[in-house]
């Protein structure tokens, strides 16, 4: 890899020229609201509602919940993971490489750091949307009725940021759509089953609850199951500290990277 | 405005700096080992249309990205609108209008919403944008228009609305990077009377194209750039006429090569052939046309040099990728 130059290098800049640019998203969005919104929980909907109730018989209370609230919860982190994920990838693609989007943006008075800004809030403001979605449904078959449970909401902001901006870094390096399947194998699917949605991580072997314990994920949902049950969580500002980090770090580097293939 | 009046009544390099639009002063970008521009200058007057004129990798749409500010240059200065650039680049763009080589409307809006959604980019006011919008879709020939879909558009109506969101912001300079490739006659005739309109509304234009007709309609100078230096600038006509014998003779058929040979070059100033076509240049046709004439075998039309003529003299025959 090619020498960074300082430029590319330099710090995010923030500033609110993002705002307008976030509204664009937001007006495409509500054009396709509907279909959005059911793709976005239907798959975890139907997880959920299958494993939940079908091995729920089975199994019983896990984590001192019914195995549905244990499940739903993790499918709440699970859905912030990958509705901020796919936008950061593949939405975010389009607009920046197949319709151009970004580069009409780019030739008004707005820097490509405002872009990148805006497609980061975004993915987390989508990863909000589902949160909702899902908590919703949720609290529809009686769970999680604590004002605690709020909090989950603020929380799927936080795993948006995080999961948004790895979805951002891995747009700037992307040749075509196909090149997103790396992501999903590699880092989201292991996610998926190390972080403990479907089951406890702590029954695992040490050496794997020991490699969990740096997942972004697992960090979340220590923070959701507790606000379900209406508990403060242990060590709160540890897990938010572990995805404050993931998310600043990986957005800095999803913004040189982005400033790197647009900016020459 | 009687200073404007005066100032165009004034040779341009007696125009303080506040005349010019754009001053480009010894641009240099590489990317890699490669110099793509190469010490460029020029300048841009208030009023003006200026034609950035080359071949295919000649550097134009690099220098625009250098004058946008959105590549740094590897040396040279650049004023936009009274602002340095790439260090006021964002402050200098509040002021240009760009119509980019590909489309890039949003396809998820319609017509009017485009021009809206781009008017905020720039931080216009609601108000202030909803009475722009009728009079840019007038303008773009799209007022019964207004709520269709961008996908339901023609690629030549796609290009006038293109042209109307670089106008949202009322900008200093329009900068159209090859506006009119890939559209029909027609299409391009509508977008050229828009230009014109502009440019007699005193808007300043900065086009790039490889057009040559429409670089002569429409530029009242024009720059010919070739790997990334400056060949020559100066108005059209004035450029023809310095560079290129005044009249020419095409000569077409099998026989053209031949005749060319043997009789083109004793009576034309200056010969080339190109496949089966053999181009007569010279000061005066007729003694060409009179040897001609009688002749079977041959076709041959006679028509006065244009810039095409020049475009090649400068540029060379060889295609370019």
């Amino acid at each position: 890899m090619a020498a960074i130059p300082a430029r590319l290098a330099a710090l995010p800049d923030f500033s609110p020229r993002f705002v307008p640019v976030w509204r664009r998203n937001l007006l495409v969005w509500r054009k396709l609201a509907f279909a959005s919104v059911l793709g976005n929980i239907a798959d975890p909907l139907l997880y959920m509602l299958a494993l939940g109730y079908g091995l729920g018989a089975l199994i019983g209370e896990v984590g001192g919940m019914p195995y549905v609230a244990f499940i739903g919860t993790g499918m709440v982190c699970q859905s912030a993971m990958f509705t901020s994920s796919f936008e950061g990838m593949y939405s975010a693609f389009s607009r920046m490489h197949v319709q151009r989007t970004w580069e009409g943006i780019i030739n008004a008075p707005i820097a490509l750091d405002d872009v990148v800004l805006a497609e980061w809030v975004w993915c987390a403001t989508k990863a909000v949307m589902s949160t909702t979605a899902i908590l919703l449904v949720l609290m529809a078959l009686g769970y999680g009725h604590t004002w605690l449970a709020l909090w989950i909401l603020p929380l799927g902001f936080l795993v948006g940021l995080v999961f948004g901006a790895f979805g951002l870094a891995m747009n700037a390096l992307a040749p075509g759509y196909d090149f997103f399947t790396y992501f999903f194998t590699l880092v989201i699917t292991p996610m998926l089953l190390l972080s403990g949605v479907y089951f406890p991580v702590e029954q695992m072997p040490d050496w794997i609850a020991s490699v969990a314990g740096v997942l972004p994920l697992k960090h979340a949902i220590d923070l959701a199951r507790p606000l379900m049950l209406g508990r403060v969580p242990d060590s709160a500002l540890l897990h938010i500290a572990v995805l404050a980090l993931y998310a600043v770090a990986a957005y800095y580097v999803a913004l040189v990277l982005t400033r790197r293939r647009l900016l020459k | 405005m009687m200073d404007s009046i005066v100032e165009r009544a004034l040779p341009a390099r007696v125009r303080g700096a506040h005349g010019r639009v754009l001053s480009v002063d010894g641009l240099v970008k590489r990317y890699g080992g490669h110099e793509v521009v190469s010490g460029l200058s020029f300048d841009i007057l208030r009023g003006e249309c200026f034609g950035l004129l080359g071949p295919n990798g000649a550097g134009k749409t690099t220098t625009l990205r250098c004058c946008l500010g959105l590549v740094d240059p590897d040396g040279g200065t650049i004023e936009l609108c009274g602002e340095p650039v790439p260090k006021a680049a964002r402050e200098a763009r509040v002021r240009v209008g760009v119509v980019p080589q590909m489309d890039n409307l949003d396809p998820d809006f319609t017509v009017t919403e485009n021009l809206v959604v781009y008017g905020r980019y720039f931080g216009i006011d609601r108000a202030t944008l909803a009475g722009r919008i009728p009079r840019l879709l007038e303008f773009a020939g799209l007022a019964s228009r207004a709520n269709a879909h961008i996908r339901t558009l023609s690629g030549g109506t796609k290009r006038r609305l293109t042209l109307a969101r670089a106008l949202v912001n009322d900008p200093e300079l329009l900068i159209l990077d090859e506006p009119t490739t890939g559209l029909d006659p027609q299409a391009r005739h509508l977008i050229w009377n828009g230009l014109r309109q502009l440019l007699a509304q005193g808007k300043t234009i900065l086009l790039t194209t490889h057009f040559m007709d429409e670089a002569e309609r429409l530029a009242s100078r024009l720059a010919v750039i070739d790997h990334g230096r400056m060949i020559a600038c100066d108005a059209p006509r004035t450029l023809i006429a310095g560079h290129v014998e005044p009249e020419v003779v095409e000569v077409y058929g099998d026989g053209a090569r031949a005749w060319a040979d043997v009789h083109g070059r004793a009576l034309a100033r200056r010969v080339e052939v190109a496949g089966e076509t053999a181009f007569c240049y010279a000061m005066d046709a007729t003694p060409l046309l009179a040897d001609l004439a009688p002749r079977t075998g041959v076709r041959y039309l006679h028509r006065p040099a244009n810039l095409e003529d020049l475009f090649i003299k400068l540029t060379g025959r060889e295609l370019r990728d």
